[in-house]
């Protein structure tokens, strides 16, 4: 059962080489921002998209420290991504295929999610959330409005912990 | 004179661990919601006039049981009682919602033998055959307080809110350990066992040293015992009600009082 979600991303991959016209992937760019501070730790973040009633619908990505150290378990800061871990964090089952991932430098960093793995989302109006959290500093989170059914971007940014975060919808 | 005073602080020892009545009873837990494979929560409970400030006495846990999410009975652990508080730790292995309770009840008699007046003090099991042959004027007065607070590990669950019927006891709509700055959260309020109408609930927020307004809110139960409070701002909170009711002749009184502490996050 677990393995099936991933045939079909490769799927929807190789389809979207083939015929780009045909993939409505859906792809975040999220700008994790340089911060000059003392004891720098990469953020937890999570990816997720929200109905316009604020409830979730689809985890999209978590990054996470994948390991354990000699502070503890990468997942025990998990919670630290209070609002995506309150929303359905916490009822997942993680690692998860194609949704955690380790953590990321700063820089622009890309998420990008095939047509397959949203088929189950109508078309309408939904947000994009992103939340970071950082190890002896701050949390933020960014909510980007889009549209799900014909190409659109959108754009948000944030002002601590994150920066712009770009939504983009490519049917 | 001097046996109101004596008979003051008999009323008062009797309603352990509520020792010093002025004072509020708090078990505050480290965290509330935790992530990982296994976690550490440790908890701290006192009674003061500032919830969560240990600065008045200890409380102790003679009534102390943690549940785990499947009902089984946990062992707490490194407890220790200082000047202000007594503190334990919980080991989280399973993944859900512990409740940790320190529960106490019983029944307390005042009587009169011999034209004296005499008083007693035990389980509701042992009242009335432990009371001494030929006691007249008998009034007694069935006791039950809970302390408690709810910590998850990972996804929520909610078999230990299941009530005892004994006592009153906090029934959740809202999960205790999904609580947010700004939302409402609505839990029921029921007396051994039956919705507690009517009742009085007090609510007040952890940090008060570092401001002026007290900032407490109360709020009133409806017909089903219900409650529902909107979490003005994130922090730790105490809910409170008690339910009193006088000894009438032969019937028992009862004295019947709850606290919880929740977190509330932003």
């Amino acid at each position: 059962m677990r393995l099936l979600p991933i045939v079909i991303t490769t799927a929807g991959l190789s389809l979207a080489a083939a015929a780009p016209a045909l993939a409505a992937d859906l792809s975040v760019t999220v700008d994790v921002p340089r911060l000059n501070t003392a004891s720098y730790h990469r953020p937890y973040v999570a990816v997720w998209i929200e109905r316009p009633d604020q409830t979730a619908v689809q985890t999209l990505a978590v990054w996470y420290q994948q390991t354990r150290n000699n502070e503890g378990d990468g997942k025990d800061w998990l919670k630290d991504l209070r609002t995506w871990w309150r929303k359905g964090g916490r009822a997942m089952s993680l690692p998860a295929d194609g949704v955690s991932g380790a953590t990321r430098a700063p820089g622009r960093q890309t998420v990008t999610v095939p047509a397959a793995r949203l088929r189950g989302l109508q078309p309408g109006q939904y947000t994009v959330v992103v939340e970071a959290a950082r190890e002896l500093g701050g949390r933020e989170v960014v909510r980007v409005p889009f549209r799900w059914g014909g190409a659109n971007t959108a754009n948000a940014s944030g002002s601590t912990e994150l920066g712009a975060v770009r939504v983009t919808v490519s049917r | 004179m001097k046996k109101t005073i004596t008979l003051l602080a008999f009323a008062a020892a009797l309603a352990a661990p509520m020792a010093a009545q002025a004072h509020r009873a708090w078990m505050a837990p480290t965290s509330t919601s935790l992530s990982g494979n296994d976690a550490w929560v440790g908890f701290d409970a006192g009674m003061s006039n500032g919830v969560f400030i240990p600065d008045h006495a200890a409380m102790r846990m003679n009534g102390l049981v943690v549940t785990a999410p499947d009902g089984s009975a946990v062992q707490p652990e490194h407890l220790m009682q200082g000047q202000y508080r007594t503190t334990f730790d919980v080991h989280l292995t399973q993944n859900g919602t512990y409740k940790v309770a320190n529960v106490m009840g019983g029944v307390m008699a005042s009587y009169k033998l011999n034209g004296e007046q005499k008083r007693w003090r035990g389980s509701a099991a042992e009242y009335p055959a432990a009371l001494p042959e030929g006691a007249t004027e008998v009034q007694a007065t069935r006791t039950a307080s809970r302390i408690e607070t709810f910590v998850t590990l990972n996804n929520a669950t909610d078999g230990v809110f299941k009530p005892t019927g004994e006592g009153l006891e906090l029934v959740p709509v809202t999960h205790p350990n999904d609580l947010a700055a700004g939302e409402a959260a609505t839990f029921k309020l029921v007396k051994d066992g039956q919705p507690a109408a009517d009742l009085e609930v007090t609510i007040a927020r952890g940090g008060v040293r570092y401001r002026d307004n007290p900032e407490e809110m109360t709020v009133k139960t409806g017909a089903d015992g219900a409650f529902t409070v909107t979490w003005p701002e994130a922090g730790m909170y105490w809910l409170n009600a008690s339910v009193r009711a006088p000894a009438q002749g032969e019937a028992l009184g009862s004295n019947a009082s709850y606290v919880a502490v929740m977190e509330v996050l932003p």
